[in-house]
């Protein structure tokens, strides 16, 4: 089996949302949706404070709630393990918006650009009009894994089919890959490290992994 | 821009609250036709009162949804998704009640008396399957939900009844009753398993929501009960506070208790060639 995950390393992470704008440049999100976006955490009291940059967004969960409430069964799950929505069934009940504990879904009523008017040559180049009125979400860039494997490429070390926030990470602290290859960058890194992942008590089982030190650092 | 900390969702607003709002008192209504109908009374009004309640609450959903021509897609996961549960309940119910109606048959009452229950039960998942709003997704608030809808059918079903008056005064002394360990178990719950802002939403909302929806009409029914319903004034004032409170209660949860989850992380990374990890942080949700 396959199941495509992201491991995002927060000690490599200076929140520089390069990540987030390659996402908006290659998606064409409006104004206001950030399939990709990086939180800025403050951890402590002063004078012991500490900041945290932490790339969020779908966690492509392997139990999404969000499957579960949606009516249409607009949202679906692959085989491998990405969750998609078909824009074409959905009704833009937004259940699944709250359904989803990521707050990873976005819905927006009509079609709007960076700087206004018709909008820039590679906004209206993946201007999507089906995306009006329904969910949208992060699709883990699905149709660049999807184009990228079916030329034998490997998402996660072929750019050609990775998604656009890894590739475009000025510290290499995004990852891509099959975690269900124990050979994987994805599986060594999540093996060589001391890593969570948020929300796991919702039992959404989610595809996104925080490393935060290396494995074995835990008890000193 | 969206934030770190739990913010009010704005996906669902009024018409959604109103979904639950009709959708509650019409369904508790058709529920209550059962005591009507145990007293040789007519219960028609209530099916056809609480009918166009549910298909309020309906038309209100269709009005919030993106996509209203593709309304008909709802009905395409039953096996997982409650809000196609409760359309396939509300149409079956829409058509056993139209039979019922027509025919004035008990048995199709009480089939559509059922089925309004199954309706309200399937609202109270609705919202319990909402994983994103911890206010929602607290297992307590589900049969409050239940116990709300039939307060407000009962409440409501005091104008359209003369022979079952007493006893539908005691049920809704049981509902209300019933309400309020409902609404206790939840706000015990909220202290704990809520972010902070949802807390303090509910915190304030207690004491009016006891007082004025449960205390203040219970006395009133009962102060009627002992004097002999001589003073029906009184039992429908109780009535419009029961009916009422419930309406404010789901109107508050669906609106402004309704914080999202927010975001953690359990560790705080290690940065640096000298850094170290340390405990992490849950921005909004307390101490």
């Amino acid at each position: 089996m396959t199941r495509y995950v992201m491991v995002a390393d927060l000690r490599r992470c200076v929140g520089c949302q390069t990540c987030t704008a390659a996402c908006r440049h290659i998606n064409g999100t409006p104004p206001g949706v950030q399939w990709r976006r990086v939180l800025d955490m403050e951890i402590g009291v002063y004078p012991d404070v500490h900041r945290a940059f932490v790339p969020v967004g779908c966690q492509h969960c392997s139990d999404p709630p969000c499957l579960d409430v949606c009516p249409s069964t607009a949202t679906r799950k692959r085989d491998d393990g990405i969750v998609t929505i078909d824009y074409d069934i959905c009704i833009g009940c937004s259940y699944c918006a709250v359904a989803c504990p990521y707050d990873a879904r976005y819905k927006v009523s009509r079609a709007e650009f960076a700087y206004g008017g018709e909008g820039m040559a590679n906004e209206q180049a993946v201007f999507d009009p089906r995306r009006i009125n329904v969910a949208t979400k992060c699709t883990f860039c699905v149709d660049r894994i999807d184009a990228g494997t079916a030329k034998g490429l490997t998402p996660g070390v072929d750019p050609e089919a990775t998604p656009a926030c890894v590739n475009s990470c000025i510290a290499q602290a995004l990852h891509f890959g099959d975690i269900d290859d124990p050979d994987s960058n994805v599986s060594k890194l999540v093996r060589d490290n001391e890593h969570f992942r948020m929300h796991e008590e919702l039992g959404t089982n989610p595809g996104f992994y925080y490393l935060w030190d290396a494995a074995g650092e835990e008890e000193k | 821009m969206r934030g770190i900390t739990p913010y009010r969702q704005n996906y669902w607003d009024w018409r959604a609250a109103g979904n639950f709002m009709y959708g509650g008192t019409g369904s508790g209504l058709i529920v209550s036709s059962l005591l009507a109908l145990a007293y040789g009374e007519p219960t028609l009004l209530h099916v056809l009162i609480g009918l166009v309640f549910m298909g309020t609450g309906l038309g209100l959903v269709w009005l919030e949804i993106g996509r209203p021509f593709r309304a008909l897609n709802v009905f395409l996961h039953p096996q997982r998704s409650w809000m196609t549960r409760e359309g396939f309940v509300a149409t079956v119910a829409f058509g056993v009640g139209a039979a019922a109606m027509w025919f004035g048959h008990a048995l199709l009452i009480a089939g559509t008396a059922a089925l309004a229950l199954l309706f309200l039960y399937c609202q109270a998942h609705i919202l319990q399957a909402s994983k994103g709003i911890p206010a929602w997704r607290e297992p307590t608030l589900a049969p409050l939900i239940i116990a709300t809808g039939l307060t407000e059918g009962v409440a409501a079903s005091l104008a359209l009844v003369s022979a079952a008056f007493t006893m539908t005064m005691v049920a809704l002394v049981v509902l209300l009753t019933l309400r309020a360990w409902s609404w206790r178990r939840y706000r015990l719950a909220s202290e704990t398993g809520m972010p902070t802002a949802a807390a303090r939403v509910l915190a304030a909302f207690s004491m009016p929501f006891l007082l004025l929806g449960h205390v203040l009409p219970l006395a009133l029914l009962i102060a009627d009960m002992a004097l002999g319903n001589r003073y029906p004034a009184l039992t429908y004032f109780a009535a419009v506070l029961a009916f009422g409170s419930g309406w404010t209660f789901k109107f508050m949860v669906v609106r402004y208790a309704a914080q999202t989850q927010g975001f953690a992380i359990i560790h705080r990374p290690a940065r640096g060639p000298r850094g170290s990890g340390g405990e992490g942080v849950k921005p909004g949700w307390g101490s």
